[in-house]
């Protein structure tokens, strides 16, 4: 296996006095797929965030091709979200006074691309997620699904590095959680896109190449994700 | 389920060989386990008998392989009413996982029984890794990736089952032990 893209090492996160991570070691390499999961309230989506470089880590670090990015700026963290990254958040996806194709396209005009270039990139990435008719309507006039597909369009769309999808298929039910979950593998196993991929489910985290277990803040070793 | 019905569903399809028969359900049905031709005749022997299957020719040469059958009509309703006769959804829990996390409490104790229980939980997300590559791999047919669904759902079941009994082992330790 190649050196890994992406590693935290003994990762602490507390919000207040609840501690959400304790000393959490992580890594990817480009092209995996690794799914996180563990019951509700393990730290899943902290871990995500933190590995992303959203949430700043109260001990530990975070490593991007051997850097570690919580020495960055904000500023610089932030263009490499924009360049390398691609986030998949578990709530409030798209931007609501944004169209289907204006929120796909977003990541785009931010790198520099042009206003009609854009467009035509997020009408492609609508298309393959089976919501191209959708490309003018408005978030709040889609179905929680729709706005799922649409999201997960435009954490593509880069064709980033890294891509961090907390429970990407959680507003969906299985078959068309399937039908996106595949759609996104297939592009991200043709672009050799990374993908930490956040879950609870079984079925979910078996798209992934492996798999870690958080249980309490902490990994899992016995993969179970509960307290003996 | 029996391969009875499956031959009488293949024969609706019209007059097929013995040869035929086996071949369609191998291809059909590539869960199954492979039919033998004896089973075939040994079947097909039965169904003649109760009057739901007859002999429909012969080829040239002679012997059993070289006959063919027709389904009646006595066979057709025979198919329908299989087909419209909902299976029991009673759980089996026969399984081995319940047995042994038991009998792991009867013969040692709470950790055994964790110990096997995180042993199956990895195997069981191994298989189901597997089966989703196979399943999502392009071109793959849709009779394997239904086959492939029915699968991955038993093992997601299995899986929840492993959870939530892990997490109840120490309270159905008091209870094995009292
Ligand atoms: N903004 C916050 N302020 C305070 N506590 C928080 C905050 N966000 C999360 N927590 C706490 O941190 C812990 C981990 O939360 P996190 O959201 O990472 O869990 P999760 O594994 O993603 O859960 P779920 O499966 O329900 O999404 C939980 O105990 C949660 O209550
Ligand atoms: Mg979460």
């Amino acid at each position: 296996m190649s050196a890994p893209l992406l590693t935290a090492t003994g990762v602490h996160k507390n919000y207040g006095n609840t501690p959400a991570l304790r000393g959490v070691d992580f890594s990817i390499s480009a092209g995996e797929i690794v799914a996180v999961t563990g019951p509700s309230g393990c730290g899943k989506s902290t871990l995500l965030h933190c590995l992303a470089g959203i949430l700043p880590t109260d001990a530990g670090e975070v490593r991007y091709r051997d850097q570690d990015i919580g020495l960055w700026s904000e500023a610089a963290r932030s263009r490499l979200r924009r360049a390398d990254f691609g986030v998949l958040f578990q709530f409030g996806q798209l931007v609501p006074e944004l169209t289907a194709a204006e929120n796909v396209a977003l990541p785009l005009l931010l790198a520099g691309s042009g206003r009609r270039e854009a467009r035509e990139a997020a009408l492609g990435w609508l298309d393959k997620f089976g919501v191209a008719d959708l490309a003018d309507k408005r978030p709040a006039a889609m179905s929680g699904g729709q706005q799922q597909r649409c999201a997960v369009a435009r954490a593509l769309v880069t064709e980033p590095q890294v891509v961090f999808a907390d429970e990407p298929t959680g507003a969906l039910d299985q078959l068309n959680g399937e039908q996106v979950l595949g759609a996104m593998v297939q592009v991200v196993r043709e672009q050799g896109t990374a993908v930490v991929l956040v879950t609870h489910e079984a079925a979910i985290a078996a798209y992934a190449d492996r798999e870690i277990v958080l249980r309490d803040g902490a990994i899992d070793p016995s993969g179970l994700g509960v307290a003996p | 389920m029996s391969t009875a019905h499956v031959l009488l569903g293949l024969l609706a399809r019209g007059p097929r060989h013995g040869y035929d028969l086996k071949r369609e359900h191998d291809e059909r049905l590539p869960q199954a386990k492979p039919l033998a031709y004896g089973q075939v005749y040994s079947t097909l022997g039965r169904l003649e008998r109760d009057g739901f299957v007859e002999q429909s020719g012969q080829d040239q040469e002679s012997g059993p392989e070289r006959t063919s059958y027709t389904l009646t009509e006595l066979g057709r309703d025979r198919l329908d009413a299989w087909l419209d006769e909902v299976e029991p959804p009673a759980p089996h829990v026969t399984s081995a996982l319940f047995n042994k996390v038991v009998v792991a409490l009867l013969a040692a104790d709470a950790d055994r029984a964790r110990l096997y229980l995180t042993a199956q939980r990895s195997a069981h997300m191994t298989r189901m890794r597997e089966l989703t590559v196979s399943k999502t791999t392009p071109g793959t047919t849709v009779g394997d990736v239904i086959a492939a669904d029915y699968a991955i759902g038993h093992l997601d079941a299995d899986l929840r089952w492993l959870q939530t009994t892990l997490a109840r082992v120490a309270d159905l330790q008091k209870e094995v032990s009292s």
